[in-house]
């Protein structure tokens, strides 16, 4: 079985956003960017499930601008056996939409024919969780969001999902979406050797127009702006104060 | 043009995101239709009804719709929207599982998890775990949207709205429900409870997270916990409020043990009045908190159960 995994080239997790005082954006200049931690996840699962004899090959593909290649390279280092670059935009801050990036995913699966896609559920710039829902419509294939355990045998994958009551199970027909959620798994740190035989892995650079998607976004951006801030509040010296001030200060208990 | 909206529901209640959603729909014009779509969910399309400001109620009551999975869902909506410009569900993991897959059926970018209804194609939506507001503009014709609950007032009564039977779409049968793992809890629903107490890694086991259960039945509140606490195992995944978790806005938010990591912070800070507890009062919880104690949570938070 082959295993494409898609990762996105994001703003690190643990950098402080600033919104842009021009209101276009925020800012990406000289800023840290990883692989997106939920793609880290799905790379994770996908090399389990080649250590488990289950997959023969991965194939991570990013799309976005010619520095995806370091999250590519990343996502090889860890375990993925080969790349596909998809230059979509030149300006980091043009963010392709998850439609666009279904649509150009929709064209590498026919290409390739894996028989499953592991995405994470969302990334944390755009927080949009919406790209493996997307894919899974255009090629009308089964899917399963929000993943906390999978097993696949005989044709079909068991997938546990976290969803807001708990959690449900469900059995999709293979070949399927399966996006990640946090509990999956923990992915593993690339060591050395495997970070410099990772550059010697193939990687294909494609553009949109290879797949014959237009990747212009629907949605204008009018403004980005600061969320409204807090005021900040005071420290009370005991629970009986903490109590009081709730009680007739502000008239929540 | 209309709005048609999924509801939200176990097929016996309605969710109270299907009544936030409808003050969404309000702000976006046109009349406002909702979609029961289940299995016997005929009580839920009842209650849909009663809703100010919807004009219809369409109930599909099929087993294909029993479990809400993604494939007959999504084409059921595909079908039916012809009639409807915005295409609306809250932003629960229902309305994320199926409304992307209604937007690529209908070539529409998908508009997530909006904050704000600016006018019938702009909306406004929390970015980068909600560190940045971007406000969006809409080319399609079709808008599929998914509204947060936290940031819109639930819709009162005071609707009778005609409840039409329509039949289902079919079932591709891709997908089959094998079972829910649902603890069943007297407790108010975390995202739409006046109330949330919420533990952190600080409460150090599942053990202990006994004295947030206190307090929140004191307090008659709903259970949170910080993505480190349902990480290690001290709470279950559905108690998780952050970026990625549930967002709440309740009246009164307590964060015990929790240290306030950005991530946390993007599913809690709209809350009216944040309590935080914490030993460490570097913790960066102190910057959103109105009240904070620095005080050990095992000494403090017995002694708040005795006095509320």
């Amino acid at each position: 079985m082959k295993v494409l995994v898609p990762v996105k080239r994001v703003i690190d997790y643990n950098v402080k956003v600033r919104v842009k005082s021009d209101s276009t954006g925020v800012d990406l200049a000289n800023v840290k960017m990883s692989m997106n931690p939920f793609d880290e996840i799905a790379v994770e699962q996908a090399i389990r499930l080649k250590e488990a004899g289950q997959v023969e090959e991965i194939v991570a593909v990013s799309i976005g601008v010619e520095k995806n290649q370091e999250t590519l390279r990343t996502a090889l280092a860890m375990g993925a056996d080969r790349a596909i670059l998809v230059k979509a935009v030149d300006n980091v801050e043009n963010d392709v939409e998850p439609l666009a990036v279904a649509k150009i995913l929709k064209a590498i699966v026919d290409e390739e024919k894996p028989e499953l896609v592991l995405l994470g559920k969302q990334a944390i710039d755009n927080d949009a969780n919406a790209t493996g829902q997307m894919l899974s419509a255009m090629l009308g294939w089964s899917q399963a969001t929000f993943a906390s355990k999978l097993d696949i045998a005989d044709g079909a994958a068991t997938v546990t999902r976290e969803v807001d009551g708990g959690l449900q199970v469900i059995k999709v027909q293979m070949p399927a979406i399966v996006t990640v959620d946090l509990r999956l798994n923990e992915p593993r740190y690339a060591s050395l050797p495997n970070i410099m035989k990772a550059k010697k892995k193939p990687m294909e650079t494609k553009t949109p127009e290879d797949y014959g998607v237009d990747a212009s976004p629907r949605l204008t951006v009018v403004k980005v702006s600061e969320p409204p801030e807090r005021k900040a509040g005071v420290l009370v010296g005991s629970v009986e104060e903490l109590v009081e001030k709730l009680k007739t200060e502000a008239g929540v208990i | 043009m209309a709005v048609l909206i999924l509801a939200d529901h176990d097929n016996e209640n309605l969710n109270d995101q299907t009544a936030k959603s409808v003050t969404a729909a309000k702000a976006m014009g046109g009349d406002i239709h909702i979609l029961c779509a289940g299995d016997g969910c005929n009580g839920v399309a009842q209650q849909a009804a009663k809703l100010d400001g919807v004009s219809k109620v369409l109930c599909a009551s099929d087993p294909a719709y029993g479990h809400d999975l993604a494939e007959p869902l999504a084409d059921l909506i595909v079908k039916l929207s012809g009639d409807y410009e915005h295409l609306v569900a809250g932003a629960t993991t229902t309305g994320k599982n199926v409304m992307p897959r209604v937007a690529a059926l209908l070539d529409s970018n998908m508009i997530s998890d909006i904050s704000a209804v600016e006018s019938a194609d702009t909306f406004e939506r929390p970015i980068y775990a909600g560190n940045a507001m971007a406000t969006v503009q809409s080319g399609d014709a079709k808008k599929v949207i998914t509204v947060r609950g936290a940031s819109f007032d639930a819709t009162g009564d005071g609707g009778s709205a005609a409840v039409e039977e329509i039949d289902g779409a079919g079932n591709p049968g891709l997908s089959e429900w094998v079972e829910d793992k649902v603890v069943e809890s007297e407790r108010p629903e975390l995202t739409s409870a006046k109330i949330v107490v919420s533990g952190g890694r600080g409460v150090g086991s599942k053990e202990n997270f006994e004295l947030i259960e206190k307090v929140a039945d004191k307090l008659g509140a709903a259970i949170g916990a910080s993505r480190a606490a349902v990480d290690s195992g001290y709470a279950p995944n559905d108690y998780q409020v952050g970026q990625t978790g549930k967002v709440v806005a309740p009246d009164l938010y307590v964060a015990v043990g929790i240290s306030g990591a950005i991530q946390h912070l993007a599913g809690m800070k709209d809350s009216k009045v944040i309590v935080a507890i914490n030993k460490d009062e570097e913790a960066p919880i102190f910057q959103v908190a109105d009240y904070g104690l620095v005080a050990d949570l095992f000494d403090a938070v017995p002694k708040l159960t005795d006095q509320v």
